[in-house]
């Protein structure tokens, strides 16, 4: 209720700046759109509401969906579909041509087969370490905390920051002059040039991450926390039951499905890493933080040896990774919703 | 204050510390050094010039070396406490160095040299912002233009959003017609289509359009969120019909039910969206990247990008426009983050 209260008076305030020019416009618009929906009839008039946005989505998002096949099985350099040349499944069988399939570096496409690994081992130390420290965070923030909108802001705060900006204030902290290593000099430790090494920037990206958007997951598991009835837990303290055991037995069950959505939606963001850690360490040292987003990236668009069909042909396998995950997604969405009816 | 005090430090136990009240406060607290320090230490970092940047062990609060200009001397010179063979301490200006020695005259009487043993002297420091950082990549960088490219794009993106969002929606959510079903199911499955997945074909399209290097190739790809689509017709859902009907039998238009009855209901539904849209616009990077190659074009993000990339990196520069360009996120974070927490909360999107 309040919410919407002092949303309503922070529109309307925007709204008295905004409104006059646009109220002007959209009563000339009504003069045609009115003859428009003579003709077209009160149902023909969805048509016309529905086709901006239809319109931009279809070339913009569902016309890139369709042709990134087609570009898939095209080669050369050329940007333009009509001057590339058909060339069928021959960027596949190159992301897939390797000597011994046990060792990516002797892949044709190493870097490809490199840039998965890294992307593997990320997503899942990443999405555990995620749910682990976003489910304590929001156990605590769901107890009986004062100013308790105030600590879930706290942890809440690195969500909004953009990932360039995320990047560089790690790197700054980072470096040999770093805030990290002035802590780690008041214990006698020398000072360490953390970006350099390959084992630590692999760390950092996920330190990175972690920090930049637990918040986020936090706070949904909060929301289901906070979801599930109080008299729950009032019974189980009647009946003198461990603490533990009313974790095990009623919070952790009743979370799960807040637990599974945020579960997948970490691994669907976690595949996709790319900004920050491109500002951080820009793939490196080497190509120990190379994801497979900046390798279609750099491939489609940023190397010398810009390939377009072979980027296309990559961001397609991640695309079904990205889609399976999806579907299992819905699916626990559906599982919930049928509960819930029951 | 023992009140206050006993309030804020609740604990589960009454009085004595369950562990979870020590967990949950080492957690809290490491939490709040965790997540605000970084930005802080930023933030007091980008006052600092670039001789201060360059110490080890840094110190917190931006200082530099006074200096000051003495008779008879071209440049200004530096200024020490030194200490005098009788136990005293003077403030004296170095004039050159010699070995382990020291040659320093007196501020007030420049005549007289006085040597003094470089271990017996400590730089005279005060606290100075150094808000050049901040001046000269706005006067003497096109980061003025960044700014208003990322301004632009931010703003343009946002409205067109808002509008061609709320249409899609109030189509979806207050008409019944073939194929509404299936303008959902698509709208819906493609949620999840990143950009990463269709940014080589897309780049195809934006320069077939002509959009490559300009500002609008970087904001119409993104207006038609699914998510704000999505937001606004579950909003729009809750609006009773019985409302619409009446306006058309008082003769308004669609168009003016849509405009004057619809839109106004929305507001608080819209108020979400458009902070959301800012933040996702104002944060955007992987896309603007792509589509934009002259300088002149580049948002504060790309901006800022490149230049912490080049080689000799000018760091006391980059801090001072990474923190311009968190200022309008955090001021979003101040005044609006529960309309955003409940937001997130509520539909589980980002």
């Amino acid at each position: 209720m309040n919410t919407d209260m002092s949303t309503a008076t922070l529109t309307s305030r925007l709204g008295g700046l905004l409104m006059a020019p646009v109220n002007l416009l959209m009563r000339v618009l009504d003069i045609p759109l009115r003859a428009v929906q003579k003709a077209a009839g009160i149902g023909g008039m969805a048509a016309v509401f529905l086709a901006p946005n239809m319109l931009i989505f279809g070339i913009f998002v569902l016309l890139p969906l369709v042709i990134n096949f087609v570009y898939s099985m095209t080669g050369g350099t050329a940007f333009f579909l009509s001057e590339r040349e058909f060339v069928g499944a021959a960027q596949y069988e190159r992301l897939f041509q390797c000597a011994n399939y046990l060792d990516p570096m002797s892949c044709q496409e190493d870097a490809f087969w490199t840039a998965v690994g890294n992307t593997f081992w990320f997503v899942v130390l990443q999405v555990s370490l995620m749910i682990l420290t976003a489910l304590i965070t929001a156990l605590i923030l769901n107890r009986d905390l004062a100013a308790r909108s105030f600590w879930r802001a706290v942890f809440f705060f690195p969500v909004l920051l953009s990932p360039v900006v995320v990047g560089l204030i790690w790197k700054w902290i980072l470096q040999r002059q770093g805030l990290l290593n002035f802590g780690l000099y008041q214990f006698g430790v020398e000072p360490y040039t953390w970006l350099t090494d390959r084992n630590w920037t692999f760390v950092a990206t996920i330190g990175v991450s972690l920090w930049a958007h637990m918040g986020f997951y936090a706070l949904i598991l909060l929301a289901g926390l906070q979801a599930i009835p109080k008299d729950l837990y009032e019974a189980a303290e009647m009946d003198g039951t461990k603490p533990a055991r009313v974790f095990w037995r009623i919070t952790l069950p009743l979370l799960m499905p807040n637990l599974l959505v945020v579960v997948v939606l970490a691994l669907i963001r976690a595949v996709q890493i790319f900004d920050e850690v491109y500002v951080l360490t820009g793939g490196g040292p080497g190509t120990s933080t190379l994801y497979l987003t900046q390798y279609i990236y750099e491939t489609g668009f940023a190397s010398a040896l810009r390939n377009p069909g072979l980027a296309a042909a990559a961001s397609i396998l991640m695309g079904l990774v990205l889609v399976v995950l999806t579907l299992v997604q819905l699916g626990i969405g559906q599982r919930g919703e049928k509960k819930g009816k029951r | 204050m023992g009140v206050a005090s006993r309030f804020i430090l609740r604990r589960r136990g009454g009085n004595g510390w369950h562990w979870t009240d020590i967990v949950t406060w080492v957690w809290l607290v490491g939490g709040l050094i965790i997540m605000f320090g970084p930005a802080v230490w930023l933030a007091f970092s980008s006052f600092k010039t670039p001789a201060a940047l360059a110490e080890f062990p840094p110190s917190i609060l931006p200082y530099v070396t006074s200096q000051a200009t003495v008779q008879g001397y071209d440049k200004p010179l530096q200024l020490f406490d030194a200490k005098m063979p009788d136990g005293s301490t003077k403030v004296l200006a170095e004039v050159r160095r010699i070995g382990t020695m020291s040659q320093m005259v007196d501020p007030k009487t420049p005549g007289e040299i006085v040597r003094v043993n470089i271990n017996d002297r400590t730089p005279v420091r005060s606290v100075s912002f150094a808000t050049e950082n901040y001046t000269t990549p706005f006067t003497q960088f096109d980061f003025l233009r960044y700014l208003w490219n990322s301004v632009f794009v931010t703003v343009t993106a946002t409205l067109i959003t808002l509008i061609v969002n709320s249409m899609a929606a109030f189509a979806l959510s207050k008409y019944e017609f073939r194929g509404r079903s299936l303008a959902m199911l698509i709208i819906l499955a493609t949620l999840m289509v990143p950009l990463s997945v269709i940014m080589v074909p897309l780049y195809s399209i934006i320069s077939s359009l002509g959009l490559f290097n300009n500002l609008w190739g970087v904001i119409l790809p993104t207006v038609a969120t699914p998510t704000g689509v999505f937001i606004l017709r579950q909003y729009m859902l809750t609006i009773p019909d019985e409302l619409i009907d009446a306006a058309r039998m008082d003769k308004a238009s669609e168009w003016q039910i849509y405009w004057r009855i619809v839109l106004p209901l929305t507001a608080p539904a819209l108020a979400v969206l458009a902070i959301f849209s800012v933040v996702w616009r104002w944060n955007d990077f992987l896309w603007p990247l792509i589509v934009l190659s002259r300088r002149e074009l580049y948002t504060l993000q790309v901006g800022l990008s490149i230049y912490s990339g080049e080689l000799n990196v000018q760091w006391h520069f980059i801090l001072a426009m990474t923190v311009v360009t968190m200022i309008p996120v955090v001021l979003v974070f101040i005044f609006l983050q529960r309309f955003i927490t409940t937001g997130i909360a509520g539909t589980g999107l980002k």
